[in-house]
């Protein structure tokens, strides 16, 4: 019974970040500063994948990305695509990067976002949407940088409902 | 406490791996299909108006602060700052009237002469207010999204204007919101006439958010800064003779076949709250079968 109560209410942390994570990414922010967003969306997942893998895996991540494409125009799956194969590496190594020191784990976190990068980069360029090559990189440094703190939050959310 | 009735999982080091590779593969391969199917409109109509159905709650919730800022600033307006507005708004609409007295005359003899010409009537639609919703897109699109959908009539490849120019299509229609495409994003091309000499071009858009290009303008064409650029209407998409665009900059370069025209869109894309949807007067009839004059078709027989 009390597993219960306490089961349901992890499954609604976890829905909670990814809502918010979602939030965060169409919250309306001055022209000059798009460019500039952090890919919450991203960061949620490695998180979830890394210290939850039995819980959310690949087809939440799936179900998530199309939700990101529905919301910000792109085409449908592109989101998904890329988020599908950061999950996938993360799910892959896991039970390495749960131990790496923070560092290490920040260093992961950004080849984990070059690659998210280059698959939306690749598939806006198939479609015509090259421009603002540069402006590309910006989030991989500033959602890299992010990463101990959104660990941090979210270990800590994780503790204090004890999400397993 | 209730850690200790949590049931104790195995340090599975190497079995019941989350990520199996069928299952990657698999997922992989449907995000393939869709992103192919999607990119050739209207394969993907029904899932996308279920899909922004389901987002819409979170388009609001990001919404939500403004819509109640704009609505709290209503409500705080201080008296005399109503009263300024209002006197503002009535000579306004005084200064309005007049000019569409002078339209209505305009129109008259417009159609007078349309008739001695023997030229077809200009269509004429009417237009439905729509609010943008204040969130975000991908930031390398120009996609906005706005607060009516099919429930409003609303319709793919449907016009949209400010009280300046054109401001862009329709690209997906869902229930209760659509996303709009503007004429700067990228994918897009409005077909546009020169004002001045009625010179048919196509504007295309670009990286930048309020610029359009004209690629397709020959070296020797009359065209100079200034210029206004109006909807042709040859597409059939836009009402034809709306504004576009102002043009900016004329480069030419005699080394190179076209000139570098830049134009700058007359409506607000780029700070514009409220939009109208354009709905034609007539459904656009099909095009009437061309009629074959030759002699008939059937093979004669050979004797």
């Amino acid at each position: 019974m009390m597993r219960n109560t306490i089961q349901r209410r992890a499954n609604w942390v976890i829905v909670a970040t990814y809502l918010a994570a979602l939030l965060l990414s169409i919250w309306p922010l001055p022209a000059w500063a798009e460019p500039f967003r952090p890919a919450w969306l991203m960061l949620t997942t490695v998180y979830w994948c890394l210290f939850l893998p039995h819980r959310v895996g690949l087809l939440v991540t799936f179900l998530v990305g199309i939700l990101m494409d529905a919301l910000t125009g792109s085409l449908l799956g592109e989101h998904a695509l890329a988020l599908l194969l950061v999950a996938w590496f993360t799910l892959k190594l896991h039970l390495q990067i749960r131990v790496y020191p923070w560092w290490q784990q920040t260093l992961t976190v950004l080849g984990l976002m070059l690659l998210y990068t280059f698959v939306l980069f690749w598939v806006d360029g198939m479609l015509g949407y090259s421009q603002g090559a540069l402006l590309r990189w910006m989030p991989v440094l500033i959602t890299t940088l992010l990463w101990p703190w959104v660990m941090q939050l979210l270990s800590l959310l994780q503790q204090r409902y004890q999400v397993s | 406490m209730f850690a200790l009735h949590r049931p104790q999982r195995s340090p599975h080091l190497f079995s019941s791996n989350p990520a199996g590779a069928l299952r990657t593969m698999l997922l992989i391969a449907v995000c393939i299909a869709l992103m192919f199917y999607d990119h050739q409109r209207g394969h993907l109509q029904k899932i996308h108006a279920a899909l922004s159905t389901l987002v819409y709650p979170v388009q609001l919730a990001v919404d939500a602060p403004y819509t109640l800022a704009g609505w709290a600033a209503d409500k705080l307006a201080i008296h005399t700052a109503l009263v300024r507005e209002n006197t503002r708004l009535k000579q306004e609409l005084l200064i309005d009237a007049v000019q569409l007295q002078q339209t209505a005359a305009l129109e008259r003899e417009n159609a007078h002469l349309r008739e001695l010409m023997q030229a077809g009537a200009r269509l004429s639609g009417h237009v439905v207010v729509a609010t943008l919703l204040a969130v975000d897109t991908d930031p390398f699109r120009r996609v906005i999204v706005i607060n009516k959908g099919t429930n409003a009539g609303v319709f793919e490849g449907q016009a949209l204007l400010d009280a300046h120019g054109i401001i862009g299509q329709v690209l997906q229609a869902g229930p209760f919101s659509s996303q709009v495409a503007l004429i700067t994003d990228p994918s897009q091309a409005i077909q546009v006439e020169l004002n001045r000499t009625g010179l048919l071009t196509l504007a295309i858009g670009g990286a930048d958010v309020e610029n359009l290009s004209l690629p397709y303008i020959a070296n020797n064409a009359d065209i100079k800064p200034g210029d206004l650029l109006v909807s042709s209407g040859l597409g059939g998409r836009y009402p034809p003779g709306y504004p576009v665009a102002v043009v900016t900059q004329v480069r030419r370069d005699p080394a190179e076949p076209f000139a570098r025209v830049s134009a700058h869109a007359v409506a607000d894309l780029n700070h514009g709250h409220v939009v109208l949807l354009y709905f034609p007067a007539l459904a656009p009839e099909p095009m009437p079968k061309p009629e074959i004059h030759s002699t008939k078709k059937t093979p004669a027989k050979k004797p």
